[in-house]
């Protein structure tokens, strides 16, 4: 079999187009790229799903727990205690088991159990409570001037916020909260490691990394494959941040861009 | 039972593998500032590509990478007579004499070799991240300690040993902390490297049992297990973060930083 079926055969596998069987025997290092890259698909809409969804309720969150009102300010804290303080591991299996749960207690949440969903769900709280921490941690660094010349100017309520407070968090935070997508990105290669499965063979990159691994045991091909994709990705990422907080970025001069205060979350 | 004492494996992973990681990482950090090319490079290296991949990833693949390098090497002192080749299709074969642990051997130091792989496999991946972290604590170290240390006559090697590395521990810490508390998180995957831990036991015995196979038939309990693994784990890093803030002040003590000065103040006041 040509490289250019296998392309045809498994370049879809991952989301169940294509060659139902995986390869068995006469493994080629053709098929392991194949695959591998195919099993990409389910990591780049995790990581692109957690991401996009975190972004907002993340900030909503900081700002809760910034809020000078304790009902607000509690959960907010409590919410990112418990999935700072938890293994994502752990925190996919107890979901897992709670899901499937709810699932015979109430109709129609069918697909809650489905990685698509169900971890989606799981990784997008998770990467709400690390970046809220980071967002809350760049609202308590925004330079006392900038909040008192807003005062001064006459900006008040929603339009002070919009216009001041917003704008100089996020560029606060950027660095620290592109490290948290690179991680979120890494996380995404969990799930298909925990309570969730893959049906129909239908994994992620590094469940097919394992197959392969299991089948040739040869661990020497199929995972630099995997790390070769996710170098690539994370450096798209890195691309892509860096454009956005040189716009954030812009109107300040050049030489001396401001660097965050607090201690930035860089490892989790 | 095996479930309790489950625990004392990971703490006694952490226990070992912490201080391990710190090495490599030191070696690491040590490595990107040092003068000779390749060994910064090999540092640099090291340090770019265990960050820049997922870290389950690095479990999976040393585990079997260290196994059949181990006994590669083993294979090529003991049995110098072999002549079949190693790899035969998708076998990996080594002589019997070369195989680790001998086949003969005991349940208890099969468990040992395993545990022993998982922690070598821990400090390599978590010695990249201590690596990076030290790499910036180095440079953190203020440039005026450096030229002060030249002026005395102080030679590269007395100015790292006796300048940079007590200064930069102060620096280190808030990045070491985080990273301990990674540590931590990363624990439960110790099971996807066939040790048997918490999550293994969790899995066992919340799993449904019928009264034909045990004493203790149950429904599927696993909920419940993981929810006990979950308060363990939020109780834990409570507990790190209290210990880790006393240190943080205690070494903030009498440095020319910030929280140093915060307390000189702070006593001048009192």
């Amino acid at each position: 079999m040509s490289c250019v079926d296998t392309i045809s055969n498994y370049a879809f596998r991952s989301i169940g187009i294509g060659e139902r069987l995986l390869p068995r025997t006469d493994i080629t290092v053709c098929d392991q790229v194949v695959l591998i890259g195919s099993g990409m698909l389910w990591n780049i809409y995790f990581g692109f799903l957690a991401i996009l969804a975190g972004f907002f309720t993340a900030q909503a969150v900081a700002l809760a727990k910034a809020s000078p009102s304790p009902f607000a300010r509690k959960p907010a804290e409590w919410f990112i205690f418990v999935f700072r303080g938890s293994p994502l591991f752990i925190q996919f299996f107890f979901a897992y088991f709670l899901f499937l749960s709810l699932k015979k207690a109430v109709p129609g949440l069918d697909n809650l159990t489905d990685a698509w969903l169900g971890a989606g769900i799981v990784l997008w709280l998770n990467t709400t409570a690390y970046s809220a921490e980071i967002f809350y941690g760049a609202l308590m660094a925004i330079p006392k001037g900038d909040l008192e010349a807003a005062d001064a100017y006459g900006f008040t309520g929603f339009k002070r916020f919009r216009r001041i407070v917003w704008p100089t968090m996020l560029r606060l935070a950027w660095p620290a909260y592109t490290n948290e997508a690179i991680f979120i990105f890494h996380s995404t290669t969990l799930v298909f490691f925990s309570g969730f499965p893959a049906l129909k063979q239908q994994g992620d990159a590094l469940y097919y990394a394992s197959y392969f691994a299991d089948k040739t045991f040869n661990p020497f091909i199929p995972y630099p494959i995997l790390a070769g994709y996710f170098v690539l990705v994370t450096l798209c990422i890195i691309t892509i941040f860096s454009l956005v907080g040189k716009r954030l970025n812009r109107h300040l001069p050049q030489a001396r861009v401001k660097r965050p205060k607090f201690s930035a979350q860089v490892f989790r | 039972m095996a479930f309790y004492t489950s625990f004392g494996t990971v703490l006694l992973l952490l226990a070992i593998t912490a201080p391990l990681a710190l090495g490599f990482g030191f070696f690491a950090a040590a490595g990107s500032r040092s003068h000779i090319p390749p060994l910064k490079w090999l540092s640099n290296i090291y340090m770019a590509i265990v960050r820049g991949v997922p870290d389950i990833a690095f479990f999976l693949f040393f585990v079997i990478a260290l196994d059949q390098g181990f006994e590669w090497m083993r294979h090529q002192v003991l049995c110098s007579d072999w002549d079949q080749p190693i790899r035969q299709g998708n076998d990996f074969i080594v002589c019997a004499a070369a195989k680790l642990p001998n086949n003969s051997a005991p349940e208890i130091i099969h468990q040992i070799y395993g545990f022993a792989l998982a922690v070598l496999t821990f400090a390599i991946v978590f010695g990249a991240f201590a690596g990076n972290v030290l790499a910036g604590a180095f440079r953190a170290v203020p440039h005026s300690q450096i030229e002060t240390a030249e002026a005395y006559g102080m030679t590269k090697r007395q100015t790292f040993w006796r300048i940079m590395v007590p200064q930069m521990w102060t620096y280190a810490l808030p990045g070491l902390s985080n990273l301990w508390m990674v540590l931590i998180k990363a624990t439960p995957l110790l099971f996807l490297l066939g040790v048997e831990d918490i999550v293994y036991w969790a899995r066992e015995l919340g799993g449904t049992k019928t009264a034909r196979f045990t004493d203790y038939p149950h429904g599927d309990w696993r909920m419940y297990y993981f929810f006990g693994l979950l308060v363990f784990y939020l109780l834990f890093t409570k507990v790190s973060e209290a210990v880790l803030s006393r240190i943080t002040r205690n070494l903030s003590h009498g440095q020319a930083t910030a929280a140093g000065e915060k307390m000189r103040k702070a006593g001048a006041k009192a």
